[in-house]
């Protein structure tokens, strides 16, 4: 297994469970199931143990590796020289687990469906790029921005509202963006995540072609798991191509008053998705457009930027759902913590935290009480 | 699922019980050298009430019940040596009450010293707590439950010294209040005025009661800290500069650390003070007594204040110090153990020599390290060896390196600190035979199945 030489060096002291300041424990699968075997710590050992013949790779070691969201709180708070790997460990973990052909169900599932139909949701190919329907968003035709949207904004209902918001936004501001329509494929970060190599090497090999072939210098992605794929997981890719999540290029347009924005008032806690702020180390731009709308009023959870607590859809969690359930499931505890804040709207940035937090509102019974809004949403009620 | 399952399922809801392996093998041991022993059920309770019924459920069937919070005293106190259910008991993690103006706070049995430190900054920044340097995930409870340390040690004992009220559940099943608490709704004394009866539970590592709850004294939090190091190279004259900084009483917290490597600290004995002020004006008081104090070390040659290096003051003022834990990377294998009996001060110089000679003997990386308990009434001394995971050759020379360190402290007058069970065998063979006598009449009367924590303290 890939960092084999790395797994025994967890003393398992537990501070890859806290924020930075201790002052709760934030990591989404400790936070849920309780045990010591679904902190960092414990998959460590158990990975050991079965690398080891120790243990078998029953279905609670499958549910241990793959209920761990990617959301690299660990990554930012273990205190070894090795943290740096730690989800990339856990990452090898699953890619061994893959390669042997015992995962968990629906693991299986969700590649198969990409392999099969290109997107998890088994829908036609020919229908990805029907969420721009109506609006003036254009197939990529040499413009200067690759507008990339991937599976969820594509498919989802709830993220498709939120992929028109962001172009609405870009076209009124004059950026010239095109969007690859049917001929968009998945960016596959979270196949990588889930640890299918190939099937992730296949994918960003035909989307670097087709970038190639279309001369795409610059991207705008959507989503925080695509611009990561892109700009982490990609060959050579970031330098090649300008890679920029779209709140990194609506910022400094709203900053400079590029697009006019009238007074909305409203108070806003933002959440930080993973694969933007501790992937990518992007926690301003978010919080600078929120900040130019007149009348909105930011307020911070406690757990923001580096100690952020995930939603629990990272890691292909999102799709298998191995994470969800129970007072205690991640996007319940988030939406407890924005809650408490007293501000009105929680704001995301993630297609895929959007529809998580807003699932939970739901089931919190506080849609009277709490809004879950993409930034670009949020932009878009503010438009002069 | 089994029928004891079945029973602990309907106490805490399924998805907190598990007799999976995956647990089994985790629970079974701690990051030491200790080891393992599989627990039959792992169990994540909420509340006293559900550890009442898992405590009665456990009598009834003679099922040995193991409580743990961090598990990081690294000497297998919450290793089930003789199976049966571990009680994990980190869910229970409420800070329930601070009272500011009486300075003491009451918290659940699994809250942990991080979230208590995070708590008082946020929201009570004139108070504190005796924070230890293990990581921050330990738990309050266990702590006190084995004497822990702290950074208020010096000044005003162990961790335990500073506890004012339990809760217990009891061997029986029964819920027994310790302290002021008993017949007061205030949880400002564990004992006095009345009989103190903390000490059938401190100390014995579970195997008298669980703690559900713990009050423990806050203390002043001041504004500032800073930290001076200062340096000897001869062992021998230790004692006397401890003895010379305590009388100051200006001091937080004292540690000392020696070790061979990296080479900049090699055959010097560090003396770190700590020392904190409302203003600049109290915190240069407080340095000028003590260098006052050092004085005469210093026109001697025998020693002087270091510059501390900038990149270094951050690591020395962490609360917890995270360097403890990377001490357990320094070989690139995860592991250190040390053995750290509660020693007179005077017997620093000879115990610096031993972990050296110890360290040359079975050729491994180890460290000195040392914390001033009270002013100076005694110390724990820390003999510790890091270890390589990987290398089970490594790991055993820690192992035989250890068990001499054992003998020793014993020979010079030593107690064991959190003893491991060989230690406590050692320990209950040298005991005074009526105390012996009496610790083994508590233990029978309080558990007379012998289901609490089995293998720890017991006397035959």
């Amino acid at each position: 297994m890939k960092y084999e030489e790395i797994v025994h060096r967890c003393f398992r002291c537990g501070y890859c469970k806290f924020t930075g300041d201790y002052s709760d424990f934030n990591c989404p699968s400790y936070r849920k199931f309780f045990f010591e075997s679904y902190a960092p710590g414990g998959r460590m050992w158990l990975i050991r143990a079965w690398l080891n013949d120790e243990i078998k790779n029953s279905e609670r070691f499958q549910e241990i590796l793959f209920s761990c969201a990617t959301c690299a709180n660990c990554v930012e708070h273990c205190v070894f020289t090795f943290s740096d790997d730690l989800v990339n460990i856990f990452i090898a973990a699953r890619e061994e687990m893959v390669n042997k052909g015992i995962i968990p169900p629906a693991v299986r599932d969700y590649l198969k469906n990409i392999n099969i139909s290109g997107n998890p949701y088994k829908e036609p190919a020919d229908e990805r790029g029907k969420w721009a329907d109506g609006t003036p968003i254009q197939i990529y035709a040499g413009q200067e921005y690759l507008f990339y949207i991937g599976c969820v904004g594509s498919y989802d209902e709830r993220a498709k509202k939120i992929a028109r918001a962001v172009g609405n936004i870009l076209i009124q501001a004059g950026v010239s963006i095109g969007i690859l329509g049917n001929r968009e494929i998945c960016d596959g970060n979270e196949i990588k995540t889930l640890g299918e190599m190939g099937l992730f090497q296949s994918l960003s090999e035909q989307n670097t072609a087709l970038f190639k072939e279309l001369g795409i210098k610059k991207i705008i992605t959507l989503d925080p798991h695509a611009f990561n794929a892109f700009k982490q997981d990609y060959p050579g890719l970031d330098g090649e191509i300008e890679i920029y999540h779209y709140t990194q290029t609506l910022a400094p347009l709203i900053q400079s008053k590029k697009i006019p924005l009238k007074e909305y008032e409203a108070t806003i806690t933002y959440h930080d998705p993973c694969y933007l702020g501790r992937h990518n180390g992007e926690y301003e731009a978010p919080r600078k457009i929120l900040e130019s709308i007149p009348g909105v009023e930011l307020i911070e959870m406690d757990q923001n930027r580096e100690n952020a607590f995930c939603c629990g859809g990272g890691g292909g969690n999102f799709f298998t759902d191995i994470l969800g359930g129970g007072d205690d499931s991640p996007s319940r505890i988030r939406i407890r913590q924005a809650l408490n804040t007293g501000a009105q709207i929680i704001a995301v940035a993630c297609p895929q935290c959007a529809k998580m937090l807003d699932d939970a509102v739901k089931i919190e019974e506080l849609e009277d009480k709490l809004e879950v809004l993409d930034v670009a949403e949020i932009v878009n009620r503010a438009l002069a | 699922m089994s029928d004891i399952s079945l029973s602990l399922a309907e106490i805490v809801g399924e998805n907190y019980v598990s007799n999976e392996e995956e647990e089994a093998y985790f629970y079974a041991r701690d990051p030491g050298l200790m080891p393992a022993h599989k627990p039959d059920y792992v169990i994540v309770p909420k509340t006293a009430e559900e550890i009442q019924k898992i405590v009665r459920l456990a009598n009834k069937e003679k099922i040995p019940i193991v409580p743990i919070g961090a598990g990081m005293a690294l000497t297998g106190l919450s290793i089930p040596l003789k199976g049966g259910i571990v009680i994990d008991m980190k869910r229970m993690n409420k800070i329930i009450q601070v009272n500011e103006k009486a300075r003491y706070v009451i918290v659940e049995g699994g809250t942990s010293h991080g979230v208590l430190k995070a708590y008082l900054e946020k929201n009570y920044p004139r108070l504190r707590h005796s924070v230890p340097d293990s990581p921050a995930t330990a738990t309050i409870a266990a702590n006190v439950m084995i004497h822990g340390q702290g950074r208020l040690t010096q000044q005003y004992g162990f961790n335990s010294d500073m506890v004012t009220g339990l809760e217990i559940v009891l061997p029986s099943g029964e819920i027994c209040k310790i302290g002021s608490c008993s017949i007061s709704p205030e949880w400002f004394s564990k004992g006095a005025p009345l009989p103190d009866l903390s000490g059938l539970f401190l100390g014995w590592f579970g195997a008298t009661g669980i703690i559900t709850k713990v009050a423990i004294k806050l203390y002043p939090g001041k504004k500032m800290r800073d930290v001076e190091i200062f340096i000897t190279d001869k062992e021998g004259l230790v004692p006397d500069i401890i003895y010379e900084i305590t009388h100051t009483e200006m001091v937080e917290d004292i540690n000392i650390f020696a070790q061979p490597l990296p080479l900049i600290f090699k055959d010097n004995h560090h003396i770190t003070i700590f020392i904190t002020g409302d203003t600049d004006e109290e915190l240069e008081f407080k340095r000028k007594m003590i260098w006052d104090a050092l004085d005469g070390f210093i026109k001697s040659k025998d020693g002087g204040f270091m510059s501390v290096p900038p990149v270094m003051k951050p690591t020395l003022l962490d609360m917890p110090q995270k360097s403890v834990s990377r001490f357990a990377d320094v070989k690139k294998g995860g592991g250190f153990e040390y053995s750290g009996p509660i020693i007179l001060v005077e017997r620093y110089p000879e115990c610096s020599r031993k972990v050296m000679e110890l360290g040359s003997k079975y050729d491994l990386a180890y460290s000195a390290m040392a914390r001033i308990i009270g002013r100076g009434h005694c110390m724990m001394f820390g003999f510790a060896f890091t270890f390589n995971r990987a290398d089970p050759d490594m790991m055993d020379r820690v192992r035989k390196a250890l068990h001499e360190v054992s003998d020793y402290a014993l020979s010079v007058g030593g107690v064991f600190w959190k003893a491991t069970v060989d230690e406590q065998r050692l320990a209950i063979k040298r005991m005074d035979p009526n105390t012996r006598n009496l610790m083994h009449m508590i233990k029978n009367n309080l558990d007379p199945n012998g289901i609490m924590n089995p293998g720890n303290w017991e006397v035959t």
